[in-house]
């Protein structure tokens, strides 16, 4: 039993440090404000005060720490994306992750267990392999498996669904899940005991922009003076940035996940599909998470749907049959906020002193740490972006240079 | 575990459910037989056998008994063979059924891993967050260990699924919950002329009028069950039991799991009766077995016959208590004490009270039960601490140890608020009166009874009339005429603060997860003290049963603990469905089909090997898969030297009739239309908005308004929703019509195609004059229509032939017979590929991806530039204009070396990707390995040398060499002749 534990239920009166302390009151002014208190949020703010020594800074949000998609994400980190420029960004978070825990001083449960996610079509295969190739040489572990390799990594998996035999599958060693909660709290704690003020139930309303610069953000608590302003407000994105007279190419979807009742491990890889638009993996607690592609239709909404669970269960027992029998507990829903190319926008918007980080569709959890990092830069640098996220740059749209990530992120997350 | 009680069950009319004249059930329970009766839960049985641990927690693994008896809690979870995680109390018998105990390590008796319970203090709340990861590295080694411990039941992996399906049901009036409220609303409904739907969870009609007492003689709920008799007789209800209504989804889409089956229904109203739910009190032991709520030992005892006890107590803060009391005494149960928590000043004389009192029963008021004491019986409650209430949660520090082997509790009722605060209800609570409400429903919601906060039968009735009437006049759009009728005054039923800690312990608020007051109240101080965060952060509410005794006394703590009201505080977010389901109920009967073309019957007899193609399956080759490479090549070498035929019949069909076809057309895809002849075939490509190639296919101009386009399978459904979207939003007169069904097809090629189609094809001049390259004909084919185009896929000779689809398996037994002697051989998409191939032929979404613009895979001469307009033409004229990011080249590889694979990368020389193989193949009409493969502008020279990653090569690469496209016949000869 670790020390601190032995140490906890020995004292007679367990001392409690608070992670964090009550709210501090809305100061006037702060050099950075950050709206969102999501992962993205609270994980800029904290590199911006460690690495940056940037302490005024306010981090908004509107319900609670994490409350958004933070909260509502199935947990999936990974790097084999397709284009190299994803790849190099999602393998230096990935980095960032294993030495998470260490790093926040709180663990969040990382936890290495590989993906695997299956072809059933020859142009999936190619696409796999392209993937696999792509990680490879920018140092990630991933390979493609034949048939037999699957059945001897996921015995209970289904091979032959319906009118889809599984081909091939990509064996991504790197896939990993963590507590996602744990995240936004490590980070945030991390943030506020470096000083930053962590505002909840605080949102951010519009802003005061005078000569191309955002002077204040005005909320239902007070207008608050800022140096400059970060937007990480997954589900959101378009509508404050629409506060600014900013069109982004941004549409909005729910994207939804449910979990079943615990029962005993049996599960150690993180399974996915796309063409039967189902990714299936074991929680830590037993449960079995199920999630899928995001709905068909736009909506600035998180509601749960009938249709999406019908369609993504039953895809779930043609992978894994005996899933039938298991309960459905919880169904949930997230919004996604989906870019053409399926890739963020990170970087400055055509306001001077407003830097965005938007448009994290299914894929924003597992870039947390990295968004942290280059965003704490590129604020810190006043605008200069780092190499990382030059390409994902708001312009990239005006001027054909999308960074094309759709067939590698639908249903796998 | 022995009974302390004989297995004797009361007698009737104890015992609802039960069918005494049915011979026992025997089934096994740890290994051991019990008898049951007909109409017993698992749960019911084994309590009716004195057998009272059911189960172990989750955390602590403490023993566990019934809790609610009506499934809302994880007491009771057990396993089956195939089933984990079973509600026992929910769950009927059945002959010879096998149930064990869950999450246990030995037996349920006598659990090893009991001893955790003494290390809860060295488990604090969220304590998984702050350990295990320190000396860096060490998680790893931790976490299997304790990934080891998680979940409970296990399921069988070697289940099979079962049937299951799913039904629609509509109705003017759905009623949710048939107790009182639900009966009186969905007669008052149904006798207003409403069609109505009446939804209730367990076996049968009467919710509370079934097990629950009202009145001093208990005669009340029996007059009010004649309500039961006159809704099951109602014509105009339709009545569902055993039917969980596991959400409330947009615009009252009702979705109820009844057996094997999911009715998804659709009401233009809904009327929630779905009641309350009793609550326990929170102190020391309050989970130790023979401690349950007061009303799951009236449904014990009504529904099942079965006396919770010898010798019970009841601790109760509103006036059911009594009730229950003397109900126990009825069943012939000794009542120790009746333990009230109101203080005396507030309880007032009631006839209960009165008959109480009469029997000798013993009421202490202002008082509660601090901590149940667990007696030698495998921790059976033996005895209560009971103490005077002090103040607010707390105690004074001597008390009274009363003898009992049974306590019954209820600190109040918590409405039902899953389904209305799916439908966007908020659900408030007056610190005050200790009374709920439920605000801001949707017009097409009413709730009745006591998600109204009446608990009163007569107002509960009342209540559920007045919310039949009303919802049955919305639904049929009449004025609303309900009646209104006084209600009578109630006394509040929850009692403020059934909360008290103990220094040492184990007073659960939530009994799914293990956690205590502590728990909860240390969350907030470690700083999480938002309702969600406690949630998030303690994981109460997360087990099985979404932890719903724990939502009320989760937001009394943590509003008490961060200075707010419950109201203010809220309760976390009840999530569908809100009965556990199974993926076998939303699965429903997995139907996933696959489209059959008309010659599919053909291809399976020739021994062809299937793959998909989009939804439909396609031939990839004939023959033995072992000998899969020599068969493609050899039905390669049959289209080059002789004859072969395909079965093209998935791509897409269009007909663009009206007199803006050409119009559409010209806007639709890049080339020109205009002034293509009748009779005559162009290609057709088509580009998005963003300049990027989305489809492609060959446009047939049949008549001056009549063409007919061919798409490719995938995005044939794409072509045809875009086309009618412009048709509309530009408003042209155009008839676009999906037919890819409608029409089989097939491709006839070779440099023996001409002769084998003169065979069966009379009434069209097939010379090279008469019907040259990219001509369209129509004319009879093996005496059946058809439409044929010239066309150059494979490079060879060809021609495409549509038929009606009903002749498709007609045309291919022709022609096959008719080229019999020319040697023709069927081929499939494999070999169709590797001939394209040696065309250079791109394939779209193969050889372009989601960026690639025509220019980029030298489609530029299919633009017709000097149109004033397509979709794209914008991009595409800004694509041009910027220096190139990249180019499809073709390349060739010796023989003798490994062969390339699609999907591997091309390499500068610094080793930086400039692009991928998207196409490669043995070409056997060339004696190489041939492909195609983005690579830098700068390499895409013929003669350059290409670097294609490969790990296991020498340094890393192969060299390959690029050339010009064409591979095959560059000057189109052959496909010309």
């Amino acid at each position: 039993m670790p020390f601190s534990l032995l140490r906890y239920g020995l004292s007679s009166e367990p001392r409690i440090k608070p992670d964090f302390p009550p709210p501090p009151p809305l100061r006037d002014a702060y050099d950075v404000v950050i709206i969102g208190g999501g992962g993205h949020g609270v994980a800029t703010a904290y590199y911006l005060a460690k690495h940056h020594g940037i302490t005024s800074v306010a981090v908004l949000e509107k319900g609670y720490l994490g409350g958004g998609n933070t909260a509502r994400n199935t947990a999936v980190i990974r790097s084999n994306y397709l284009t190299p420029e994803s790849v190099r960004f999602y393998i230096a978070s990935v980095n960032l992750y294993r030495d998470l825990s260490n790093e926040l001083d709180f663990n969040i449960m990382y936890s290495e267990r590989g993906q695997l996610t299956l072809a059933h079509t020859d142009s999936a295969v190619r696409a796999f392999r392209q993937r696999c190739e792509v990680n490879r040489h920018l140092g990630g572990r991933s390979e493609l498996l034949d048939r037999q390799q699957i059945g001897e990594l996921a015995p209970l998996l289904n091979l032959d669904p319906g009118r889809l035999p599984v081909l091939a599958g990509l064996w991504h060693v790197d896939g990993a899940t963590a507590r996602h909660d744990a995240v936004a709290w490590g980070y945030a704690r991390g943030a506020v005991r470096r000083g930053v003020d962590f505002h909840p139930l605080t949102e951010a309303q519009d802003f005061v922009v005078e000569k191309n610069r955002v002077t204040a953000v005005k909320t239902h608590r007070g207008t608050i003076k800022c140096g400059c302003v970060v937007q990480a407000v997954a589900g959101a994105s378009s509508i404050l940035l629409g506060k600014l007279g900013i069109r982004a190419p941004i549409h909005t979807y729910p994207l939804q996940a449910m979990v079943t009742q615990p029962v005993k491990p049996f599960l150690t890889p993180l399974v996915s599909s796309s063409a039967l638009h189902c990714y299936v993996q074991q929680t830590g607690r037993g449960e079995i998470l199920i999630g899928g592609g995001s709905d068909p239709y736009p909506l600035y909404g998180a509601r749960s749907t009938s249709d999406l669970k019908e369609g993504l269960l039953a895809h779930a027992i043609e992978m894994f049959p005996f899933l039938a029998n298991a309960k459905l507990m919880r169904q949930w829903a997230g919004i996604t906020d989906m870019t053409p190319d399926y890739s963020p926008i990170m970087g400055l918007s055509p306001i001077d002193n407003y830097y965005l980080d938007a448009g994290w569709g299914t894929y924003g959890f597992k870039a947390t740490p990295i968004c942290g990092v280059t965003m704490a830069e590129l604020v810190a640098s006043g605008g200069k972006a780092p190499e990382l996220i030059r390409p994902f740059s708001l312009d990239r749209f005006s001027h054909f240079r999308q960074i094309n990530e759709m067939g590698a992120t639908a249903a796998s997350h | 575990m022995n009974a302390p009680h004989s297995s004797a069950r009361l007698p009737a009319p104890w015992g609802r459910l039960l069918d005494r004249s049915k011979p026992p059930v025997r089934f096994s329970f740890e290994g051991r037989g019990y008898d049951g009766l007909q109409g017993d839960t698992i749960a019911s049985a084994l309590l009716a056998n004195g057998r009272w641990i059911l189960s172990r927690s989750f955390k602590y693994h403490r023993a566990r008994g019934p809790l609610t008896l009506a499934g809302q809690d994880a007491n009771t979870l057990v396993q089956l063979p195939d089933e984990a995680n079973v509600l026992a109390d929910l769950h009927p018998i059945g002959k010879g059924l096998v149930v064990t105990g869950q999450n246990c390590n030995g037996s349920l008796d006598h659990d090893r891993d009991a001893i955790l319970g003494k290390f809860s203090r060295f488990m604090p709340v969220g304590f998984y967050y702050r350990a295990f990861f320190k000396p860096r590295g060490i998680w790893k080694r931790w976490e299997p260990f304790i990934r080891k411990k998680a979940g409970l039941g296990e399921l069988d992996l070697a289940f099979q699924p079962r049937y299951h399906d799913k039904a629609y049901l509509f109705a003017d009036v759905a009623v949710v919950g048939a107790g009182p409220a639900g009966l009186a609303a969905a007669l008052a409904a149904a006798d207003a002329g409403a069609k109505v739907l009446l939804i209730e969870q367990e076996p049968m009609l009467g919710g509370s009028l079934n097990w629950a007492r009202f009145d001093l003689d208990g005669n009340e709920a029996e007059k009010t069950r004649l309500l039961i008799d006159r809704a099951t007789a109602h014509p105009g209800i339709r009545v569902l039991t055993g039917a969980v209504c596991n959400a409330w989804f947009a615009d009252n889409f009702l979705p109820i799991v009844a057996g094997a089956r999911l009715y998804k229904a659709r009401a233009k109203q809904c009327v929630l009766a779905a009641g309350a739910f009793d609550q326990p009190v929170i102190f020391r032991n309050n989970d130790l077995p023979g401690v349950l709520l007061a009303s799951a030992a009236q449904r014990l005892m009504r529904l099942y016959a079965v006396a919770p006890g010898k010798r019970a107590a009841i601790l109760t803060g509103h006036d059911d208590g009594y009730l229950a009391a003397l109900d126990l005494l009825d069943a012939g149960v000794a009542v120790a004490a009746l333990i009230d928590m109101r203080p005396e000043n507030d309880l007032h004389a009631s006839p209960w009270r009165e008959a109480l009192a009469k029997k000798g029963v013993r009421v202490i008021s202002g008082s509660t039960v601090y901590e149940a004491i667990p007696g030698k019986d495998h921790g059976r409650v033996a005895g209560i601490d009971v103490r005077h209430i002090r103040a607010k949660g707390q105690v004074e520090p001597w008390g009274e140890i009363i003898a009992c082997d049974t306590l019954l509790m209820s600190a109040g009722y918590m409405p039902a608020w899953q389904l209305p605060c799916q439908a966007g209800g908020k659900l408030s609570y007056d610190d005050a009166s200790a009374r709920f409400s439920l605000s801001d429903l949707p017009d097409v919601l009413t709730l009745a009874g006591s998600l109204n906060g009446l608990y009163a039968l007569q107002n509960t009735l009342a209540d559920g009339e007045a919310a039949g009437h009303r919802a049955a006049a919305a639904a049929l759009s009449r004025p609303a005429a309900a009646p209104a009728r006084a209600l009578h005054p109630e006394a509040p039923v929850n009692y403020p603060w059934p909360i008290f800690p103990h220094p040492k312990g184990k007073e659960f608020v939530d009994y799914d997860e293990d956690l205590q007051i502590r728990d909860i109240v240390n969350a907030t101080r470690y700083g999480y003290r938002d309702i969600q965060l406690v949630k998030r952060f303690s994981t109460v509410g997360m087990g099985p049963l979404q932890g719903r005794q724990a939502a009320l006394p989760t937001a009394r703590l943590v509003a008490d603990a961060t200075a707010r009201t419950v109201s203010e505080t809220g309760i976390a977010t009840a999530r569908p469905p809100f009965m556990p389901e199974k993926l076998a109920h939303a699965a429903g009967r997995a139907f996933t089909p696959a489209r059959h073309t008309a010659m599919h019957r053909r291809h399976a007899e020739a021994g062809a090997q299937f793959i998909p193609a989009g939804i439909w399956l396609r031939p990839a080759y004939y023959g033995n898969p072992a000998a899969r490479e020599r068969l493609i090549q050899e039905e390669a070498a049959a289209v080059r030297t002789g004859v072969g035929l395909i079965d093209v019949s998935t791509l897409g069909g269009l007909e663009i009739r009206g007199p803006d076809a050409v119009e559409l057309l010209e806007r639709a895809y890049t080339f020109a239309f205009a002034r293509q002849p009748v009779g005559r075939s162009r290609y057709a490509l088509m580009t998005a908005e963003d300049g990027v190639i989305i489809d492609d296919g060959v446009c047939c101009r049949l008549g001056e308004r009549h063409f007919y386009v061919t798409a490719t399978t995938g995005g044939v459904d794409r072509v045809y929703r875009g086309l009618t979207k412009w048709n509309a939003q530009w408003r042209l007169d155009v008839d676009i019509a999906n037919v890819s069904a409608a029409w089989a097809a097939v491709n006839l090629a070779g440099p023996r195609a001409r002769e084998v189609l003169a065979r069966v094809c009379a009434d069209i001049d097939l010379s090279p004059e008469g019907f040259p390259y990219l001509a369209v004909r129509t004319g009879t084919v093996a005496d059946v229509p058809a439409r044929l185009v010239r066309v150059g896929f494979v490079g060879e000779l060809g021609y495409e032939i549509h038929v009606p689809a009903r002749y498709g398996e007609h045309l291919w037994d022709a022609l096959i017979q008719a080229g019999a002697d020319a040697g023709i051989r069927p081929f499939g998409v494999e070999s169709q590929r590797l001939l394209r191939l040696e065309k250079g032929h791109v394939i779209i979404a193969q050889d372009t991806d989601g960026m690639t613009h025509p220019a980029e895979v030298g489609m530029g001469w299919a633009i017709a530039r000097k149109k004033p307009f397509f979709v794209g033409k914008r991009s595409i004229e800004i694509l041009e204009a910027q220096p190139p990011l990249r180019k499809l080249v073709g390349f060739v590889l010796p023989k003798d070396g490994p062969a390339p694979l699609e999907g591997q990368l091309i390499l500068d020389e610094r080793g930086d990707i400039t692009g991928s193989i998207t196409s490669c193949g043995d070409s056997g009409a060339l004696g190489k390995f041939i492909g195609l493969a983005y690579c830098a502008p700068e390499q895409a020279v013929p003669g350059a040398k290409l670097p294609i990653r490969r790990e296991s090569a020498p340094g890393g690469r192969l060299l390959a060499e690029v050339v010009a496209l064409p591979f095959y016949d560059p000057d189109n000869k052959r496909q010309e002749l």
